[in-house]
């Protein structure tokens, strides 16, 4: 599954899209580590992610430590009904500290 | 471990536990300051508590939380050990005690009596709560003590205040590959009942280059709010389990067994903070300001909380008692073996067929003269003795379990009087046959109370007669050639032989101007309906008692007798067989019949006379130095065939006082009769009480003397009259 990249201003922008499942969990977690070279700070958008299952979740977990490593703000974005349901189970919101409240409300609805 | 073998475990071990803290309680009423023993109680409330919720005995988690909770201050030293508090736990304890008796009878729902004491005991309690005492005293409304209590029992952080499961979860690198996702297992979880709070715990996740996409690194901490049981909960993840570490605690698990939780679990010890602020125990603040503490200092988050008066120290040091108690149970494991008492018995029983067949092994050898098989045999019954009284030693218990239960009694009955009465216990670890240790509860404690009530005097009396005002009781017990002697004595009063001979003239229990020793006089309290007691009470004095004792000792083989001195004290002993499964008998022979008769029964042995024989026909009774000695011929009472043989002896057996003769062909001497019972059909049988196995491998019967007794006794006082 290919991720879209985008670059603006040292922001690098990453689109997942698709599942992010343990199906293509090893392909996307060398997308994700390559893309978060390409700026100083980081924004997942994650509009585009169909489904999510654990293996993806932890993908999640890696980007934002890595970018905590590497100094630079990661911020996940638009986040679709198929994360939020993820991040709400495992209860994760507050630990990536997103603001997802209008999304979440787009995604119950 | 089946779960009702697991409940089984439980009934005995608190029973155990219950048995300590009495003790303990006891023993605190007179050294107040002794944290060992505080801890000790604590200790047996709390594990009585855990183990019960864990069966879901609920009636049992509800009570037995209160008391913990105020034995939790105590620990505290917030509310300190007054005689009043000691007596308050005791009543608690008896509480307790009834409750999982219930719980053993298989009782669901408690009846209304039972749950209203609770209902009393908890809020006589509530006056022990620190604050609480204040406002009483001020007259305050009930709700606001029980409110003040309420208050104190979730500050006093004995136990998690939520009512959910906590399950710590963390899952195997290999679950995702698997096909199963931890997602779908929370999923589950959810349709059961209410996840109330989740922390996932990405710490094992490790950096880029190590991860595998692929692989699970995800721990939960889960409160949940369920009905379903424990199993319910567990089989969520049975697919899961080989896998990963799965904890489920039970709502209403102590903080020490999170604490106790956290350090099975492989993350550091820092994540202890992050679970107490899941579990509720602490806030987010407490936390914070104990990590940055611990960042400063190199001392352990739980040291540093405590320091902070963040947690309280016992939840800790429950924590770490906890382990400390893990291990020191496991080392008294490995020293004893739980074994059931049938067990025992068949190994006893398969010892005596041993002792027997070894018996008739060594005959035989004998008749062979070869002296390489006679020693050969000899050698074998050497070993089958050894194992014998190896068998025999398995059933033997230290008697001071059943010592140290007066305790107890001896303090309740003393307030009870109104009389100051301290119990000395010595001997305690003098072993004794189970069976017989069972038995004697009931006879000892009549003696006690007896001595208590009768013996002691009051106070001023004591000073008056120049003694101490506090009476002593004690309890003895020592071994002496082949018994056990159990000794009740007091310092008290004294039996007084001119009172008991005129009661006994009252009662035509003897004659007038009949010579009897001191023991004689004394023994006739023994006798039935004989009570000297001026005032009845209700523990004592009605005249039933002690010749229930008597027969209780005698039903276990054994004698009592008194020794007393008026003003000086009484001493009752109680002399007891040291095993029931195996006598010392003297066996005789009639024709070609063998009968055994308990060793200690018998007096002496003389030949039956010419004359006396002559006149057999005619009377039952011959005389014995001057003595009338009714006689009973075995060969006429069990109808045995073959000629009378030319000369007849007389075996004197004596019980309880009476002496009756038993005229038999032959002595064959002593032998030890391995005792076996008759079976249902002879249930009814007189004068027989039971069998056993000659070496030669023939049937001798046991006798039973005391029946025979009254079977003779009668017949002999008609004759005597017709």
């Amino acid at each position: 599954m290919p991720i879209r990249v985008e670059q603006e201003n040292g922001q690098v922008r990453l689109y997942p899209e698709g599942e992010m499942s343990i199906y293509c969990a090893a392909e996307l977690k060398d997308a994700l580590i390559a893309g978060m070279q390409g700026g100083a700070e980081i924004e997942i958008n994650l509009s585009g992610v169909s489904e999510m299952d654990t293996a993806g979740f932890q993908l999640l977990l890696l980007a934002k430590r890595e970018a905590a490593k590497q100094g630079k703000p990661l911020r996940l974005v638009a986040h679709s009904p198929a994360t939020l349901d993820v991040l709400d189970l495992y209860n994760m919101g507050s630990y990536f500290g997103d603001p997802v409240f209008l999304t979440r409300q787009g995604g119950a609805a | 471990m089946s779960l009702d073998q697991a409940l089984q475990t439980f009934f005995a071990e608190s029973r155990e536990l219950l048995q300590q803290m009495e003790e303990m309680l006891l023993f605190l009423e007179s050294s107040p300051e002794d944290n060992e023993a505080i801890n000790a109680v604590f200790r047996a409330a709390h594990t009585i508590k855990g183990s019960a919720g864990m069966f879901g005995l609920d009636f049992i988690v509800k009570f037995t939380h209160t008391v913990e909770n105020l034995l939790d201050k105590v620990r505290d030293g917030e509310v300190r050990i007054t005689s009043d508090l000691v007596a308050e736990l005791l009543q608690c304890r008896d509480h307790i005690e009834d409750l999982v008796e219930h719980a053993h009878g298989g009782g669901e729902e408690l009846a209304a009596d039972k749950h209203s004491r609770g209902e009393q005991l908890g809020t006589s309690l509530l006056r022990f709560f620190p604050g609480a005492l204040v406002k009483s005293a001020e007259k305050a409304a009930p709700r606001q003590v029980t409110e003040a209590a309420a208050k104190l029992e979730s500050s006093g952080g004995g136990e998690v205040a939520s009512d959910t499961w906590h399950i710590s979860l963390r899952f195997g690198r290999d679950v995702l590959r698997q096909g199963m996702d931890p997602l779908s297992f929370i999923r589950y979880l959810a349709t059961l009942g209410e996840i109330t709070s989740l922390t996932t715990l990405p710490d094992a996740l490790p950096g880029a280059e190590e991860m595998d996409a692929e692989s699970c690194y995800l721990g939960f901490e889960i409160s949940f709010r369920s009905a379903a049981d424990k199993k319910t909960i567990e089989d969520v993840f049975e697919f899961v389990r080989d896998d990963c570490e799965i904890h489920i605690l039970p709502p209403g698990s102590k903080l020490a067994e999170f604490v106790a939780l956290i350090k099975s679990l492989p993350e550091e010890e820092a994540l202890l903070g992050e679970i107490l602020v899941a579990s509720g125990a602490l806030t987010q603040n407490e936390l914070e300001q104990g990590l940055k503490n611990q960042s400063q200092v190199d001392a352990p988050l739980g040291e540093i909380l405590v320091e902070q008066h963040c947690v309280p120290q016992p939840v800790v040091d429950a924590a770490l008692e906890k382990q400390k108690q893990g291990k020191d149970a496991k080392s008294q494991e490995a020293r004893f073996v739980r074994v059931h008492a049938d067990k025992l018995d068949e190994l006893i029983n398969l010892v005596g067929e041993l002792v027997i067949a070894g018996a008739s092994a060594n005959l035989l050898a004998r008749r062979t003269k070869d002296g390489a098989m006679m020693e050969a045999t000899s050698v074998v019954s050497g070993l089958v003795e050894e194992i014998r009284d190896g068998a025999l030693k398995l059933r033997m218990v230290e008697i001071g379990e059943t010592f140290s239960r007066f305790q107890r009694v001896v303090r309740d009955v003393s307030k009870e009087l109104g009389k100051d009465i301290g119990l000395e216990i010595s001997g305690a670890d003098t072993e004794l046959d189970k069976t017989v240790v069972e038995k004697i509860g009931d006879p000892l404690m009549h003696l006690v109370r007896n001595s208590m009530d009768h013996g002691i005097e009051v106070a001023e009396l004591r000073l008056q007669r120049g003694k101490p005002a506090k009476g002593t009781l004690q309890l003895n017990a020592f071994h002496d050639s082949g018994s056990i002697v159990i000794e009740v004595s007091d310092d008290g009063g004294g039996l007084s032989r001119e009172r008991i001979l005129r009661k006994a003239l009252e009662r035509g229990l003897i004659a007038e101007g009949q010579n009897l020793s001191d023991s004689e006089v004394f023994n006739l309290i023994f006798e039935p309906g004989f009570s000297t007691a001026e005032q009845v009470t209700n523990l004592s004095g009605r005249g039933v008692g002690m010749d229930v004792v008597r027969r209780n000792i005698q039903a276990l083989r054994g004698t009592v007798d008194i020794d007393s001195e008026e003003g000086v004290g009484t001493t009752t002993r109680i002399r007891l067989p040291l095993t029931l499964a195996i006598i010392d008998g003297f066996l005789v022979g009639v024709s070609a019949s063998s009968f055994v008769i308990p060793l200690d029964m018998v007096v002496e042995c003389i030949e039956l006379s010419e004359a006396d024989r002559r006149a057999a026909a005619e009377r039952n009774y011959i005389s014995l130095r001057g003595q009338v000695l009714p006689y009973l011929r075995l060969r006429d009472l069990f109808d045995v065939s073959g000629t009378v043989a030319r000369r007849e002896n007389v075996v004197v057996v004596q019980y309880a006082g009476q002496k009756v003769g038993l005229v038999v062909d032959e002595l064959l001497g002593e032998f030890q009769t391995v005792i076996k019972p008759l079976g249902r059909v002879f249930r009814n049988l007189k004068g027989i009480a039971g069998s056993t196995i000659l070496g030669t491998g023939e049937v001798a019967l046991i006798l039973d003397v005391q029946s025979m007794i009254r079977m003779v006794s009668g017949k002999a006082e008609k004759g005597l009259v017709a």
